[in-house]
């Protein structure tokens, strides 16, 4: 308890904690620094081939050389803007018609197993149809990466929405609520985690979405670099994409982990 | 006098695709204002099936419940419902979880507000008020979920096995504090148990359901000679073990 005093075992006990909290900080930045640095040792060296493998500094370079272009923010904001919106498209009509499934059980015994089917084809089969559909563009793009995580949305959401405690639901009911105000009151802030959970697991299926969208069909961002510099053997090209890729991804992620954590802060 | 609740030839028939389930069979009975009833059964006997047919969450299949002679139909106001677990809302703090009922019943006027934060006061939760339901402990928990259930300002309360998820020792303290609320607030209580001493303590009139299809098997009018009997006081009274093997006889336990 904070008001009582803290005994001498007890700031030892902090201190451990926190003596492992930084060594395990210091292993993960030990272990960036020496896999950058084998990489780049080995193709120094010549143990491995910079061609097909590029390396850190070449890396770097690209990089200056694509920023100093102001190429690469064409690039970077494409992909970008297309994550985003497939995104934002997939969860929010995720969540819809996870909420729609609820609101009708027969709706919901009606789809089941077209549902199903949908979650386990390759969405990445359709591609070639949004292209004809959409047109050989971004549009087709923000297709395929809500189509990768639009299922997936609404069954995880649908079933975190049917374990919501029936308790409560009945509680509720007891106090004469409306169909309306059960979700509101009940299903919605107790489905609240797994929402989260799915935005978590959306940020990464959009970018697989778009990514493989741009692989198919697009003249700029990064999917497209990539692929480019499969085609022209450019793996320094390549291996930037990816770099630049990871670091977007994951910058989106902690953004979303954020605002998680500041919504229910709210609550 | 007009009874508070009248259960007239309530019966009800479960449907299932392997056939019919007969869960109530003619039940009736009354409940005067301000008293409080006990309702005993062997598992599976249809008592909570009951609560919920007086709660308006179920329709019987025949038979009819009146409160205060007007005939049941849905959700009625006039009722409050306190099921197994407190169910309280661990995203809302206690304040806006007693806050609920007039919520949904879009009743939060100055005047609620007031009165639920006199209940609060009287009943030793309000420095909590900010707390969330994990930070309290079980009869704390409890009292808030009466609380909750008070604030709509029921003249009925229902208990379904309302402290069956408590440890022993807790509840008994538990069963003293609510009964001393439900006192205090002059409310008429039925309350659903499967634990016989529990309902000796607390109930003035006990009525004993049979094994499925249920039906009144016995009913106990419950006396004890001391004067402000609570639940705890009753246990120590002489009666208390007549009455228990009285109905634990009834009641025909067996193991095997």
């Amino acid at each position: 308890m904070s008001h009582e005093k803290t005994s001498a075992e007890q700031i030892q006990y902090l201190k451990k904690v926190e003596r492992q909290k930084r060594i395990i900080l210091w292993l993960r930045v030990l272990m960036l620094v020496i896999l950058i640095a084998a990489w780049e040792v080995a193709t120094r060296a010549q143990w491995m081939d910079s061609f097909i493998f590029s390396s850190p500094s070449r890396i770097l370079n690209t990089l200056i050389r694509l920023y100093g272009d102001g190429i690469i923010w064409l690039h970077v904001w494409t992909t970008l803007w297309e994550t985003v919106i497939g995104f934002l498209l997939g969860t929010i009509f995720g969540i819809l018609i996870a909420i729609v499934l609820w609101i009708s059980e027969t709706c919901s015994k009606v789809l089941e197993p077209y549902l199903v089917v949908a979650n386990a084809l390759p969405k990445i089969a359709l591609g070639p149809v949004f292209i004809v559909w959409l047109g050989a563009g971004s549009f087709s793009i923000i297709a395929v990466a809500v189509s990768v995580s639009l299922i997936v949305t609404v069954l995880e959401v649908y079933t975190g929405f049917n374990e919501a405690d029936i308790e409560k639901i009945r509680l509720v009911k007891s106090f004469g609520a409306t169909k309306k105000q059960v979700l509101k009151k009940v299903i919605l802030p107790s489905s609240f985690p797994v929402m989260m959970n799915s935005l978590k697991v959306n940020v990464g299926l959009s970018w697989v979405g778009v990514i493989v969208g741009e692989f198919l069909v697009s003249r700029a961002g990064l999917g497209y670099l990539i692929v480019y510099g499969g085609q022209v053997f450019q793996l320094d090209l390549v291996m930037t994409s990816v770099v630049i890729l990871s670091v977007l991804a994951a910058l989106m992620y902690f953004g979303v982990q954020l605002l998680g954590k500041g919504i229910s802060s709210k609550y | 006098m007009i009874p508070a609740v009248t259960v007239e030839n309530i019966s009800m028939k479960y449907h299932t695709i392997d056939g019919e389930i007969t869960a109530l069979d003619n039940v009736s009975f009354t409940v005067s204002e301000g008293e409080f009833i006990g309702i005993v059964g062997p598992s599976g006997c249809g008592k909570s099936t009951l609560l919920s047919i007086i709660a308006g969450l179920l329709e019987p299949s025949d038979g009819k419940i009146s409160i205060f002679g007007v005939q049941l139909k849905g959700v009625c106001p006039k009722i409050g419902y306190m099921l197994q677990t407190d169910s309280l809302f661990e995203w809302r703090t206690i304040y806006k979880n007693v806050m609920l009922g007039l919520e949904i019943q879009n009743r939060v006027t100055p005047e609620e507000i007031h009165d639920v934060e006199t209940l609060l006061k009287k009943y030793g939760l309000y420095m909590f008020k900010d707390r969330y339901p994990s930070q309290l402990s079980g009869g704390m928990r409890q009292r808030a979920a009466l609380i909750r259930t008070l604030a709509v300002k029921p003249d009925i309360l229902l208990l379904d096995e309302a402290f069956s998820a408590l440890d022993y020792q807790t509840r008994l303290a538990v069963n003293d504090d609510i009964y001393k609320i439900i006192k205090s607030e002059n409310k008429t209580a039925i309350m659903v148990t499967h634990d016989i001493s529990e309902a000796i303590s607390m109930s003035e009139r006990l009525y004993m359901l049979s094994k499925r299809p249920g039906t009144v098997k016995l009913c106990v009018n419950i006396h004890f000679a001391m004067n402000d009997r609570t639940p705890l006081s009753s246990r120590e009274a002489p009666e208390f073990r007549e009455y228990f093997n009285k109905i634990w006889r009834e009641l025909d336990v067996h193991v095997s």
